[in-house]
């Protein structure tokens, strides 16, 4: 019985969603309307508006990638020490929200953020003046935070779990203190998640156009909102394609980066 | 070596609602090597941690010195540990796992790498600065360990069982080198070990643990040769532990024989527990035998034979002897009166963990 032929469907969906998608992409963003060889798609990416809006996206999915490491470190570090039982009752609540579809959580945040939301409700109930939240870059970055935390939590939290006791007992007992069985030893060891986390909340946030959408309304467009207007709105797939080849290189980095620090698969699985 | 060093004072833990140390009081001299022994539960590895620092007891004090270290961390306590499966550091090479503590105290480069080389030759090990964790042994790893924790100076080195993930061969080698690395260094063992002939090889003194309490501490050969009780006599080594009838001193009644002894003070016709090592069993002409029976089993060991001798009694005595009796020869069992250990019979199921003589 040859097992190849269980691969089979595996590979009808590779090959119909997957590679020839990819591979129209790169044909579109290579050629222009009448199908001519270009490279023009590719490099408006130089255009003030789109490196502006490339920018933006970096600047936010860096800012979200940091905040969600500073939340999830010390966070998987509490779960990690209160032992199993305990701990994964509280990674349940942390999946909890992911079974819960993507829109409806952050049109929730629209509807708290908005200037006749909750927030600002309760706001002026106290007396307090209205604030600007909504379709800020801050309202940005609270999305892209919210949505894309747990998939910071979970490969670090995974990461810690797999360090043995005695490691750290061994660094305390040569004299480290909290800070330096820190740096030393939790830090380094726990790398591989480290760095799945950073990529598997920064890609997202990079590539995003829905959490921009909603809850940064029309004014801020990030490169995921350029080139989806490009496909649905100006209906030019030649230059939304070659956008979107100049952001896959920035995935592709991120993508060589796991293979460079997680070569034992830990941390990217959970 | 009469200093005390550490003392453990009162000490009781609790987990849980288990009961593992109850009223711990151990005494450590300076340039001593100390073996806690036990069989696994027995408390000996909390008795490690609660010295390393890495157990709070729930009572009592750890002295070190003089001065009261209870609420130290184990990062300010002068001591340093050996874990159970190395512990080593995977993401650094050896150089920086034995530079680990020196550098976060803050010693100068050159002190590090001269104390790196000199405890890479203490080891065996020169040479391996920049190899990696995963590609040494286990028994290099083990010994890295070690380099890693003497290098900075500890007055006391705890062991938890270093040498169990070894096999045999490595195990007995590693005895050698741990007796030979005391010797030089000069400074305290405490050793935790559930194997019975690594704490006779090593040890000066052994501290026979069993579900949290002290049964016996002595010497190798008072352990061996002089067991305060059935438990200590059943755990090191084998032993033939047989009611008897103290009838006055020196002279004990077993199974209606009776046999000279050199123990005194147990009163008159008092029962009592009576240890016979194998190996001092003499098996003789069934006319001078004090007991007779039959042999009913026969192994060859290498060393010596091991037999089984059985008394009408029904009792199956264990035999060790390089002299072989074969299987269903009726023999004479004597034993030298030296060779007779008299304990007391423990009164209760409590006092058999207890101990008798404390």
């Amino acid at each position: 019985m040859n097992k190849k032929i269980l691969a089979g469907p595996y590979l009808v969906w590779m090959i119909g969603f997957v590679i020839i998608p990819l591979a129209l992409i790169v044909y579109y963003g290579l050629t222009d309307r009448s199908g001519a060889f270009t490279m023009a798609n590719v490099l408006s990416i130089t255009k003030p508006e789109h490196i502006k809006a490339l920018m933006l996206s970096l600047a936010l999915s860096f800012i979200s990638t940091v905040i969600c490491l500073l939340l999830a470190f010390p966070l998987s570090m509490i779960l990690r020490n209160r032992g199993m039982g305990k701990g994964s009752f509280i990674v349940f609540l942390f999946i909890l929200p992911m079974w819960m579809n993507f829109l409806l959580r952050t049109l929730a945040w629209q509807t708290l953020l908005e200037k006749n939301g909750v927030i600002n409700g309760i706001l002026t109930a106290l007396g307090l003046p209205r604030q600007n939240l909504i379709n800020t870059p801050g309202a940005i970055v609270l999305g892209m935070v919210y949505n894309f935390l747990p998939f910071m939590v979970l490969p670090i939290y995974n990461v810690l779990c797999k360090i043995d006791d005695n490691t750290v007992n061994a660094a305390r007992d040569l004299g480290a203190g909290f800070w330096q069985t820190l740096i030393h030893i939790w830090i380094p060891l726990s790398l591989p998640g480290i760095i799945s986390g950073i990529t598997m909340v920064f890609v997202p946030a990079l590539t995003t156009f829905v959490i921009s959408n909603l809850l940064g309304g029309s004014k801020i467009l990030l490169i995921g909102n350029v080139i989806e207007q490009e496909f649905m709105k100006s209906s030019n797939w030649n230059l939304g394609s070659g956008l979107s080849l100049v952001l896959m290189v920035f995935i592709l980095i991120s993508m060589a980066l796991i293979a460079k620090y997680d070569k034992n698969g830990e941390g990217s699985t959970f | 070596m009469s200093q005390p060093l550490i003392d453990l004072v009162h000490i009781s833990k609790t987990y849980d609602g288990t009961m593992v140390l109850d009223d711990l009081n151990l005494s450590v001299k300076e340039n001593e090597f100390v073996t806690l022994l036990g069989p696994s539960g027995c408390g000996k590895t909390t008795t490690l941690r609660i010295i390393g620092g890495f157990e709070t007891p729930d009572t009592g004090k750890v002295i070190f010195g003089g001065t009261d270290i209870s609420k130290l961390p184990p990062n300010k306590r002068q001591l340093n540990t050996v874990f159970q499966k190395y512990a080593l550091f995977t993401h650094m090479n050896i150089a920086d796992n034995i530079a680990f503590g020196l550098k976060i105290k803050g010693k100068s480069k050159a002190y590090i790498d001269d104390k790196i080389k000199y405890a890479l030759k203490l080891v065996n090990l020169e040479g391996y600065e920049k190899r990696t964790v995963d590609s040494l042994s286990g028994g290099q790893q083990q010994r890295i360990a070690i380099a890693r924790a003497i290098v900075n100076e500890p007055k006391v080195l705890l062991l938890d069982e270093p040498l169990g993930a070894l096999d045999l061969k490595l195990r007995q080698d590693m005895q050698y080198e741990l007796i030979r690395l005391k010797n030089e260094l000069g400074i305290t063992f405490i050793y935790v070990t559930h194997d019975q002939e690594e704490a006779l090889t090593m040890s000066d003194t052994i501290v026979v643990m069993n579900q949290g309490y002290i049964q016996q501490t002595g010497t190798p050969e008072q352990i061996y040769n002089e067991p305060e009780n059935a438990f200590v006599a059943d755990f090191i080594g084998e032993s033939n532990i047989v009611p008897g009838i103290m009838l006055r001193d020196e002279l004990v009644e077993i199974f209606g024989a009776k046999f000279a002894c050199v123990d005194k003070g147990f009163g008159t016709n008092k029962p009592v527990d009576v240890v016979i090592r194998p190996e001092d069993i003499d098996l003789v002409e069934p006319e001078k035998g004090v007991l007779t029976g039959v042999c009913t089993h026969l192994i060859f060991k290498g060393v010596h034979y091991e037999m089984e001798v059985t008394t009408p009694d029904g009792f199956e005595w264990l035999v060790h002897s390089t002299d072989m009796c074969p299987v269903g020869k009726e023999v004479g069992i004597h034993v030298d009166p030296f060779d007779i250990q008299i304990m007391n019979k423990p009164a209760s199921e409590d006092e058999e963990a207890v101990g008798t003589n404390e």
